[in-house]
């Protein structure tokens, strides 16, 4: 099993520690002939307008948005989860992203970084307890279709925001698990959506 | 912002998660919101809101202060990804004002007067991270015990001589090898010789690597002096006067954010140091008297 890990900015290594540490093999991906041969795709956090210019310089954009579109299973933590939203309600200047999961994000959502959080959160099809959900900054889903199935939320202000959505072949979580050294988000990915 | 979770904010991990998601980008000095949407676009992954870059800051002399609230919040209104702003080092009522304006990273920056020159801020005591400069490990490490949640390394700002940086880090990358290498009955003294708390010493030792996320800064003012920062072991690069001090301001921000992605591809790093026009003129850092180096600033 070869999982790739978008590397153009952000806390790639971190998502590779935690990979390897569920037992699987890694490769930077940061040129779109890294993409062949993966049974997964990781996008992690970061700055979701710096990777989508970065990617579309570098010719990456569209090979990684194929990619997904023909069914490569992907992971996008926080800038991950943006870039792999359909749309985004507020976006910066001709920010695109890759797309996957039909919905709409919104960036920043719980403010600026001094709100930026930590807190359990219960994550639907993952035992063992909460995960500890690292909140930078972060997204949540504004609006979604049917199809995409919620598997973690926040109430913030007596309303409900998911953050953490699957569709088909695409999970995205506006937390960062890779920062807790908590291997459960990743080998959910693993086991649910590259291997089966 | 109420939210029925048990939340947490301001934790350690908050704080040094957020200088994670910047690494491998570059940070770049702003003075005005149209250089702002000038570095936002060029793909900067934060901008340091100041009135006057570290070059200017130089040449004009005087006590340099943090800036004014109004232009922080203009240039926060106009651009999306993080912004910075500097304080004095020890002045944490100015700290107090930035955590008021909500900035993302407050910078304690030996770039802007002293406001005391004993004590650095007792940065625990803050919701919002701060950024510190560095010379060596035990500074690094003093300023982590005092709550810093990502260090750079210090340079000497506003000169466009890349020597200071390159001096920093691999100073502060060698004696964490050496950390690496000693007995651990030997780290003892070392945290003695470092002046540095022990346990951070011992930390430190075991993995290898700072706590926190360690950026460069300090007279970077090429494509290929970021590319030779990130190959010395930098996590990102904060680039000041070099951007908006040089001929064609748009182009270089974005040839040395993709320098910074792509340091050890030198091609791309040729690439990307082509047709940039005049660079910022720069001064030689061994021109400038002792008493007038930033880089002295700090204990």
């Amino acid at each position: 099993m070869k999982i790739g890990v978008l590397g153009l900015q952000g806390d790639f290594r971190e998502h590779i520690e935690t990979l390897n540490n569920c037992g699987v093999d890694t490769v930077l991906v940061k040129r779109a002939s890294d993409l062949v041969n993966l049974n997964g795709l990781v996008i992690p956090g970061g700055e979701s307008t710096t990777i989508s210019k970065l990617a579309k310089t570098f010719e990456l954009f569209d090979p990684v948005s194929k990619a997904i579109a023909n069914g490569l299973p992907t992971y996008g933590s926080c800038a991950g989860m943006i870039l792999v939203a359909d749309s985004i309600l507020d976006p910066a200047s001709g920010q695109e992203t890759f797309g996957g999961i039909d919905m709409q994000v919104r960036r920043n959502a719980f403010g600026r970084q001094s709100e930026s959080f930590e807190a359990d959160i219960d994550f639907k099809a993952i035992s063992g307890g909460p995960i500890r959900g690292v909140f930078i900054r972060a997204p949540w889903v504004e609006r979604y279709e049917e199809g995409v199935e919620i598997l973690a939320s926040v109430e913030v202000s007596g309303q409900i925001h998911p953050v953490a959505v699957r569709q088909a072949k695409v999970l995205a979580t506006a937390f960062h698990p890779e920062l807790t050294g908590d291997k459960r988000v990743h080998q959910y990915f693993l086991e649910n959506l590259c291997r089966k | 912002m109420s939210k029925s979770n048990e939340t947490q904010v301001g934790s350690a991990r908050v704080k040094r998660g957020m200088a994670e998601m910047l690494k491998g980008g570059v940070i770049m000095d702003v003075v005005n919101v149209e250089q702002a949407k000038i570095a936002e676009d060029a793909g900067a992954v934060a901008v340091m809101a100041l009135e006057r870059v570290p070059a200017d800051i130089r040449a004009q002399g005087g006590v340099s202060r943090m800036s004014d609230p109004d232009m922080i919040e203009k240039i926060q209104a106009a651009v999306s990804i993080p912004v910075m702003a500097k304080v004095r080092i020890g002045h944490f009522v100015e700290a107090q004002i930035l955590q008021t304006l909500n900035v993302d990273y407050i910078d304690e920056s030996e770039v802007l007067t002293p406001a005391d020159y004993e004590h650095h801020i007792d940065k625990w005591n803050f919701t919002i991270p701060f950024v510190c400069g560095a010379t060596n490990l035990g500074e690094a490490l003093r300023r982590i015990s005092e709550g810093a949640a990502m260090i750079r390394s210090k340079g000497e700002a506003g000169t466009g001589d890349v020597s200071n940086a390159t001096t920093h880090m691999r100073k502060i990358g060698g004696e964490i090898r050496r950390l690496s290498s000693l007995r651990e009955e030997e780290l003892y003294v070392a945290a003695k010789e470092l002046q540095a708390p022990y346990a951070l010493v011992k930390e430190v030792a075991e993995t290898g690597k700072l706590p926190v996320v360690l950026f460069t800064a300090g007279g970077i003012a090429t494509p290929a002096d970021a590319a030779m920062m990130m190959q010395l072991g930098a996590d990102g690069v904060f680039i000041g006067s070099g951007i908006f001090k040089s001929g064609d301001a748009a182009k270089r921000a974005a040839a040395c954010v993709k320098a910074t992605t792509f340091y050890s591809d030198s091609k791309v790093v040729a690439e990307a140091s082509r047709g940039l026009g005049e660079a910022m003129v720069g001064i030689n850092v061994a021109d400038i008297p002792v008493p007038h180096r930033l880089a002295e600033r700090g204990w």
